[in-house]
């Protein structure tokens, strides 16, 4: 290939370039210690752009790990295709596990309140690690998404046991991560953890990183509960006396269980729409979720010092 | 509110691409903020994200409510509860560890580290200020320069910070008063240049009422600028520095998909690289050419510093992960003797002469630390004997590693600082905890000067010629278990099967090599590296060692284990049970341990680490010393 036809970088690197060079950077060293490492794949915008991010870290080679999903039997169905059709061209192993026991009571979002998240999230989650023996798990959290998140670090240790002690946590100077471990304890990577809400959007944009269709506004059959707007995804979802699904024209800022994830009301159904509707909002992306909240103050702290992402 | 610095609404509105085409070519800056504990840091941070409109209608109700129940500024708006994150130090009311916060402009994109201004948290600050371009040192006006902004100031210089902005906060609490602005920024000048900070740009605001931080403040007439965020999007990223420096890029990954594919991946530490360069593998030496870099969206022309690419090499040359491809006219040093800054942050103190794991850029090796030169104490910053390094200690030491290792100076602020090539941690090896940050000053003469001298018969040569494979039988037990016994037993075997051997008895060892060293824990360190070199030199004259030491600590006999070739340390554990060794007591030393004449002995008053998984362990209750050494012969041999 002659030289003058190949790519040259403008100028200095913008935020993006350095934030997608330092994932990499992330992702690349975790090979140097892991024995057995998996990545984490919940389907959503931030997985997707976790995944794009190890397809280009480790190309020509595929990521040389498998995708796990933790799956609860509640998410969108639209998820479900994405994943599959993800894990095909990424050709990437997937990985589905779902904690039999909460398969086996019938553990659901409507009966169960938080115990739904406890048990096929948290608990399966610590499981499906277990069965596998996966010693390095990557993680799409965030340092914007929560106040406790913010101050975890990119390598985040965990016991035997799969506790979280803030207190405990490794110094992480320059760009050298420290991965040694001792038998049975593990650690969750977060490559994305210097990333907002908008530089996801504007990467994929970007990147042309194919999402799950459900964040562009579609009309969609939904109920108003609690002052969430719900959609009826399938027809597990029981309707209260006097409520009929209404079409809506809505769309998810993020994903998770079906009845536990509100929709917003929008008419939002390309890229550029759907940033400038973030862009001009007066919300943050977790009001919608559910999970944040149970449990009071520190909810999401005390979760991860149980084992939760 | 519709500051025009932040997001312009207008322009989302009206043409969203127009907007994200503009937005797609902002830069990032890194910077701390730091300060004493009510300096009002988290509110400046609070308000920074607040004006940047990152706090939503419902992180704001919980803020306002949040304000009322457990803030500390009456029925008004607490912003330092919008970033003190967790519950702890919520109740406690002071950040205890680094947050990352995050906000943008029309102009660059912020990362935003929060570092506590509590002495005990050094640590965090140092961690903080690694990765930053500026430091913002907030000062309370009422209070002037304190103790914590001096070791504030110098942590931040002594990290190589390029940019020092002196916010002397609370204006609006001494009446927007020029001559205490002006006293302020003087006093602090005096210090900086003390220091040896040049430069610093002074801006008189209040992050409570939002003075000066977006646009100048009215309250403040006689302050020309610039407001805070204004000096932010304008200062200088070290990008440009780091480019212009010659060509490294540390090997992190060797990418092999087929047979036909083998690319080195990193993330270029400076420099930049393009097809056809002339490139130098170290610690090798060896050189060849660039062929390609290779990423998903298709090969590039050029690839520049901070980039994280894969390239090939035009020739097959050994090339793995610690190693540094760099610029053939313009190669980095490498050494094993070295001066550097060490900052200590672990609980447990240095230990001189332990061996701790290094990790500096993609290479990682065993290194072991000489008592500090000095420590500096950070608030006088007066150099003082020191022994060890404490928690949040700082000082000035010489260590040794246990290979070369390619690097750089670290530098300091006048240049930009080399961080990849020159800022490197220490791991202790047996909690794998982060106990250190260092920062390389220069290699050290000796080994500068003293190159490794490829000879030309190698040690396998050299074993061919004896007709056996070298090999290092490390004894350890107590005091009495029988390792000199059976060790010599196994000698005199190995010497009726012609081969050649050498026992190095500690008892020995002591009246020659190792007569200087005592029985303090640094000298029985000492005492075991020392034996470790002469039988590493042993092993490659092609003999058979055998060493027969208590050797008490597991770190020390792994440190042994990694100075030979994978293989050749076999761990031989004589495992004799702490009575059945005080019983026999041979040499009547558990007699004189017990009455208190003898200190420090293993067993008694001192630990010994047994083995996890030794490559022979020896039980002396089960076997005769004859048949423990054939067993011994037969496990080496066969």
């Amino acid at each position: 290939m002659l030289s003058s036809e190949l790519q040259t970088k403008s100028l200095e690197l913008t935020h993006l370039d350095r934030l997608e060079a330092e994932s990499i950077h992330i992702m690349r060293e975790v090979m140097a210690d892991a024995a057995k490492p998996v990545m984490l794949y919940s389907v959503g915008k931030d997985s997707a752009v976790m995944l794009h991010l190890a397809r280009k870290a480790f190309y020509p080679s595929p990521p040389p790990f498998p995708l796990l999903h933790v799956d609860t039997t509640w998410k969108f169905q639209a998820m479900y295709e994405l994943r599959d059709r993800m894990a095909r061209e990424s050709g990437m192993e997937l990985l589905v596990y779902q904690n039999p026991e909460a398969k086996e009571r019938g553990i659901n979002p409507f009966d169960h309140g938080p115990l739904h998240t406890d048990m096929w999230k948290t608990e399966g989650l610590k499981q499906a690690l277990d069965l596998h023996g996966f010693d390095v798990a990557f993680g799409g959290a965030r340092r914007d998404e929560e106040k406790s998140r913010a101050k975890e670090r990119i390598f985040s240790f965990r016991t035997a046991t799969h506790g979280w002690d803030p207190k405990k946590q490794r110094p992480e100077l320059w760009n050298l991560y420290n991965a040694r471990k001792a038998k049975g304890e593990s650690i969750r990577v977060f490559p994305i953890s210097n990333w907002t809400e908008l530089d996801i959007w504007q990467y994929i944009a970007r990147e042309n990183i194919p999402i799950v269709p459900l964040y562009f506004a579609a009309p969609r059959p939904t109920v108003e509960r609690d002052g969430l707007l719900l959609m009826v995804d399938d027809d597990r979802f029981p309707l209260l006396p006097g409520e009929t699904p209404v079409e809506r024209s809505v769309r998810f800022r993020t994903l998770g269980c079906y009845p536990l994830t509100g929709a917003v009301e929008s008419e939002a159904s390309t890229l550029s729409e759907v940033i400038q509707e973030m862009l001009l909002t007066t919300t943050s992306e977790r009001q919608g979720r559910i999970i944040d909240k149970d449990g009071g103050d520190a909810s999401m702290e005390k979760k991860k010092q149980e084992g939760y992402f | 509110m519709t500051d025009p610095v932040y997001v312009t609404d207008a322009l989302i509105a009206e043409d969203i691409d127009a907007y994200l085409e503009q937005h797609q070519q902002k830069s990032l800056l890194r910077f701390i903020t730091c300060g004493s504990v009510d300096d009002g840091k988290s509110t400046l941070i609070g308000r920074l994200l607040y004006d940047s409109k990152m706090i939503f209608e419902d992180q704001l109700a919980a803020l306002e409510a949040d304000s009322k129940r457990v803030g500390t500024q009456g029925q008004e708006i607490d912003f330092a509860l919008l970033v003190d994150g967790l519950a702890a130090e919520r109740e406690q009311g002071i950040t205890i560890d680094v947050a990352y916060r995050f906000f943008t402009t029309e102009k660059r994109k912020f990362i935003v580290a929060d570092t506590p201004g509590h002495e005990q948290y050094t640590r965090n600050m140092v961690t903080g200020a690694s990765t930053a371009d500026l430091a913002v040192i907030l000062i309370d006006a009422r209070k002037g320069v304190l103790t914590q902004t001096r070791r504030h100031s110098f942590l931040a210089h002594l990290i190589g910070i390029k940019h020092i902005v002196l916010a002397v906060n609370k204006m609006d609490l001494v009446g927007y008063d020029k001559s205490v602005f002006d006293r302020i920024t003087l006093a602090y000048r005096a210090f900086a240049s003390e220091i040896g900070i040049t430069n610093f740009t002074a801006i008189p605001i209040s992050g409570f009422k939002g003075d000066n931080i977006t646009a100048l403040s009215d309250n403040t007439p006689w302050f020309k600028g610039p407001a805070l965020i204004e000096h932010l999007e304008n200062v200088e990223i070290g990008a440009a520095a780091d480019e212009a420096k010659p060509f490294r890029l540390p090997v992190q990954w060797v990418n092999r998909p087929n047979l036909d594919f083998r690319g080195f991946s990193g993330q270029l530490a400076s420099g930049k690289v393009r097809p056809g360069d002339a490139v130098r593998i170290l610690p090798s030496g060896k050189t060849t050419t660039v062929d390609r870099i290779v990423t998903l969206d298709g090969d590039l022309g050029e690839a520049v510093a901070g980039q994280s690419v894969t390239l090939t090499l035009a020739d097959e040359v050994d090339c793995s992960r610690g190693d540094v491809i760099a610029a053939a006219d313009a190669p980095p040093e490498a050494a094993d003797q070295f001066e550097a800054t060490l900052v200590w942050m672990a609980d447990e103190a240095m230990i001189a002469g332990r061996a701790y794991w290094l990790k500096l850029a993609t290479q990682s090796v065993s290194a072991t630390i000489q008592q500090p030169k000095y420590e500096i104490n950070v608030n006088t910053l007066d150099h003082l004997a020191a022994k060890t390094l404490d928690l949040n200690g700082i000082g000035v030491v010489e260590l040794s590693t246990d290979k070369p290792i390619v690097f750089e100076a670290y530098g300091d602020n006048r240049t930009s600082p080399n961080k990849v090539m020159g800022g490197f941690i220490l791991i202790d090896k047996l909690t794998n905890a982060t106990v250190a940050a260092g920062m390389l000053h220069f290699s050290l003469r000796r080994a500068q000067n003293v190159h490794w001298q490829a000879t030309d018969i190698d040690r396998d040569m050299r074993a061919n010629l004896k007709n056996q494979r070298p090999a290092l039988l490390w004894f350890t037990g107590l005091s009495g278990s029988g390792k000199s016994t059976i060790a010599n037993l196994v000698e005199k075997k190995l010497h009726r099967m012609n081969r050649h051997s050498f026992l190095l008895d500690g008892d020995n060892v002591r009246h020659g090599l190792n007569r200087d060293l005592g029985f303090t824990e640094a000298d029985r360190i000492e005492n075991i590296r020392r034996v470790g070199e002469v039988a590493k030199l042993m092993s490659d004259a092609g003999l058979i060692v055998i060493t027969a030491f208590i050797s008490p600590f597991r770190v020390e006999r792994e440190m042994v284990r990694g100075m030979l070739p994978e293989g050749e340390f076999i761990e031989v554990f004589i495992d004799t049970p702490l009575a059945e060794a005080e019983k026999r007591d041979v040499k009547g030393l558990y007699k004189k341990a017990r009455a208190g004449q003898l200190k420090n002995f293993t067993g008694i008053d001192s630990p010994y680490e047994a083995p996890e998984s030794p490559e022979i362990r020896i039980d002396t209750t089960a076997m005769t010393p004859e048949e423990a050494a054939d067993l011994i012969i037969d496990r080496l041999l066969g």
